[in-house]
C-alpha cells in the first residue's frame, strides 16, 4: 500500500490521527497533516483507507 | 394532470420523536433525494438529503459557502446579516479561507486537545459536585451541560469566565431562528465590541490562550486586523458553546430514554465510550437547519443539474439516516460504526472544533452516569422544552433528579 497526502489541502479536522495514529501526525505548529509511513504495514491497511474515506478535504490517497 | 405541489417551507416541523429529523425530510430521502424547498426570503434551494450526495456537495469546490454571493441561502435573516457584516472563514472560500483556518488550526489540533482532558475532567468533576451539594431537582443545562463547555472554551481563547452573563445572552441571540437581522446585528455588534477590546489588552498583556497568539502574531504583523480578529473571536465562541452544550443536554436525554444505551456508555471501555460519542452526534446532528451553500457554475450532484447561482441545502440531519450507510437508523446504538457521520459537516469547513467536541463528550457522558447512576428526568421527556426556535438543536432546560 502506498499513501500520499496533499499538505496543501489539508484543514487540520484531525479525523485522519484519531482512526490511523500510526500512519498520520499533525504538525506541531499548524495541526496540518504530517505522513508517518509511506507504505504502512498490512495491520494498519483498514486504518489508512478509513482515513482517506473520513478527510472531509480529499487531502489523502492511498493506493492497494 | 396532477397538480403542482406547492414548495414546501425549510426547516420543516419535526414529528413525534423529539430525536428524529422531520417526517417530511424522511420521505424525501427515500422519494425525492434531491428537490426544491423554500426558505424565509422567498427563495427555492436545492435540499439534498442522501449521505452520498451531501458529502459529494459539501467537497465541491465548485460551490461557495460565501452569504454575500447572489443566491446563497441564508439559514435565519440573523445570521444574513451578520455573516455580512463580520466576516469569518465560515463564509469564505478558497484560498482566503483556508489562509484564515490555518491561524486556527494549531490550537484545536488532536494532541493539544488531548492534553486538556485532566482539566475538562477537573472542571466537570468540580461542576458535578457543586450539583450534587444543591437542591433537587437541578436544571442540568444550567448546572452543568452550559457551565462545562464555556469554561473550557474560555480558557482555550483566553475569555474570561465572569464575562459569561454578557456573552451567554449574546449568543442566544445569535443562534435563534426568531431573531431579526436588527437583533442579530446588535447583538453581534456588542459581542464584536468586546472580543476587539480584548485583543487590544492581550497585544500588550498576553498570555497562553489564543486570543493572546492572534494578538502578538498575525495581528501585531498586520496579517491580521483587530476587527478581523474579533470576528473570528465571535465564530470560535458562540461555536464553543451552543454545540457542546446541546450535545451534553440532549445526548443525555437520548440516552435515560434507551437505559440499555446508557448502561453501555457507563460501563464500557473507552474504545465504546468514544464511539458512542460519534453515533450520539450522528443520531442526534442538532445542527439541524442544513448546511448552505450556492453554484459557482452549471454543475450535477445526485443527478440533478444545477444551475449557477442556484441556491444548495445539505440536510446533514437526515443524511445522518440514510440506511444505506447505516443500518437501521432511527436506532441510536453505541456499538455501530458511525464514525462517518456528517453531524460535524464535510468538506474543506467540518467543524474545525471537532476534536474538543469528541474529548469534551466523552469525558462529560462517562462522569455524568458514572457518578450519578440514579440520574433520571425530573420532567417527562414529552414535556421537555425542545429547542425547535434555535438555528442549533437541542433543550431549554432539563430538570434532573437522582
Amino acid at each position: 500500500m502506498k499513501v500520499v497526502v496533499d499538505q496543501s489541502r489539508c484543514v487540520g479536522a484531525g479525523q485522519c490521527v484519531l482512526v490511523a495514529p500510526e500512519v498520520f501526525d499533525q504538525r506541531d505548529e499548524d495541526g496540518i497533516v504530517v505522513l508517518l509511513q509511506e507504505n504502512p504495514p498490512a495491520e494498519l491497511h483498514a486504518q489508512a483507507k478509513e482515513a482517506a474515506q473520513l478527510c472531509p478535504a480529499l487531502a489523502i490517497e492511498v493506493d492497494g | 394532470m396532477p397538480e403542482a405541489r406547492p414548495v414546501e417551507q425549510f426547516p420543516m416541523a419535526r414529528g413525534r420523536c423529539p430525536f428524529d429529523p422531520p417526517p417530511e425530510l424522511d420521505r424525501r430521502l427515500r422519494d425525492e433525494p434531491v428537490s426544491r424547498v423554500r426558505i424565509w426570503d422567498g427563495s427555492e434551494p436545492w435540499l439534498f438529503t442522501r449521505y452520498e450526495d451531501v458529502r459529494a456537495l459539501l467537497a465541491d469546490p465548485r460551490v461557495s459557502a460565501d452569504p454575500d454571493r447572489a443566491g446563497y441561502p441564508p439559514q435565519t435573516p440573523g445570521i444574513k446579516a451578520r455573516r455580512s457584516r463580520f466576516k469569518s472563514f465560515i463564509g469564505m472560500d478558497e484560498p482566503e479561507h483556508a489562509a484564515q483556518r490555518r491561524l486556527l488550526t494549531g490550537d484545536f489540533m488532536v494532541k493539544k486537545i488531548q492534553a486538556m482532558r485532566p482539566r475538562i475532567q477537573q472542571i466537570a468533576d468540580e461542576l458535578l459536585d457543586e450539583m450534587l451539594a444543591g437542591p433537587k431537582p437541578a436544571d442540568l443545562v444550567q448546572a452543568f451541560a452550559l457551565p462545562v463547555p464555556s469554561l473550557v472554551i474560555c480558557e482555550l481563547l483566553g475569555v474570561p469566565y465572569d464575562d459569561r452573563d454578557f456573552f451567554h445572552r449574546c449568543s442566544k441571540v445569535l443562534v435563534s431562528r426568531e431573531a431579526t437581522a436588527e437583533e442579530s446585528l446588535a447583538a453581534a455588534g456588542e459581542l464584536q465590541g468586546y472580543l476587539g477590546r480584548l485583543v487590544e489588552k492581550k497585544i500588550d498583556d498576553p498570555a497562553d490562550d489564543v486570543f493572546s497568539r492572534l494578538a502578538t502574531g498575525p495581528v501585531a504583523t498586520g496579517a491580521m486586523t483587530v476587527e478581523e480578529a474579533a470576528a473570528m473571536g465571535q465564530l470560535l465562541l458562540v461555536a464553543g458553546h451552543e454545540t457542546t452544550a446541546n450535545m451534553i443536554a440532549l445526548g443525555t436525554v437520548a440516552l435515560l430514554e434507551n437505559p440499555d444505551q446508557l448502561a453501555a456508555v457507563r460501563d464500557g471501555d473507552d474504545a465504546l465510550l468514544a464511539n458512542a460519542v460519534e453515533e450520539l452526534l450522528r443520531y442526534l446532528t442538532i445542527v439541524h437547519s442544513g448546511r448552505r451553500r450556492v453554484a459557482l457554475e452549471d454543475l450535477e450532484i445526485g443527478g440533478q443539474t444545477i444551475r449557477e447561482g442556484e441556491g444548495l441545502v445539505a440536510a446533514t440531519d437526515v443524511a445522518n439516516r440514510d440506511e444505506t450507510q447505516f443500518p437501521e437508523p432511527d436506532k441510536l446504538d453505541v456499538t455501530r460504526k458511525a464514525r462517518h457521520h456528517v453531524a460535524f459537516g464535510y468538506g474543506v469547513h467540518q467543524c474545525l472544533g471537532q476534536p474538543l467536541a469528541r474529548v469534551e463528550l466523552q469525558v462529560v457522558y462517562r462522569t455524568l452516569y458514572r457518578r450519578i447512576p440514579t440520574l433520571r428526568l425530573a420532567t417527562p421527556a414529552d414535556e421537555l422544552k425542545f429547542k425547535h426556535d434555535m438555528v442549533v438543536y437541542g433543550v431549554h432546560e432539563l430538570p434532573v433528579t437522582w
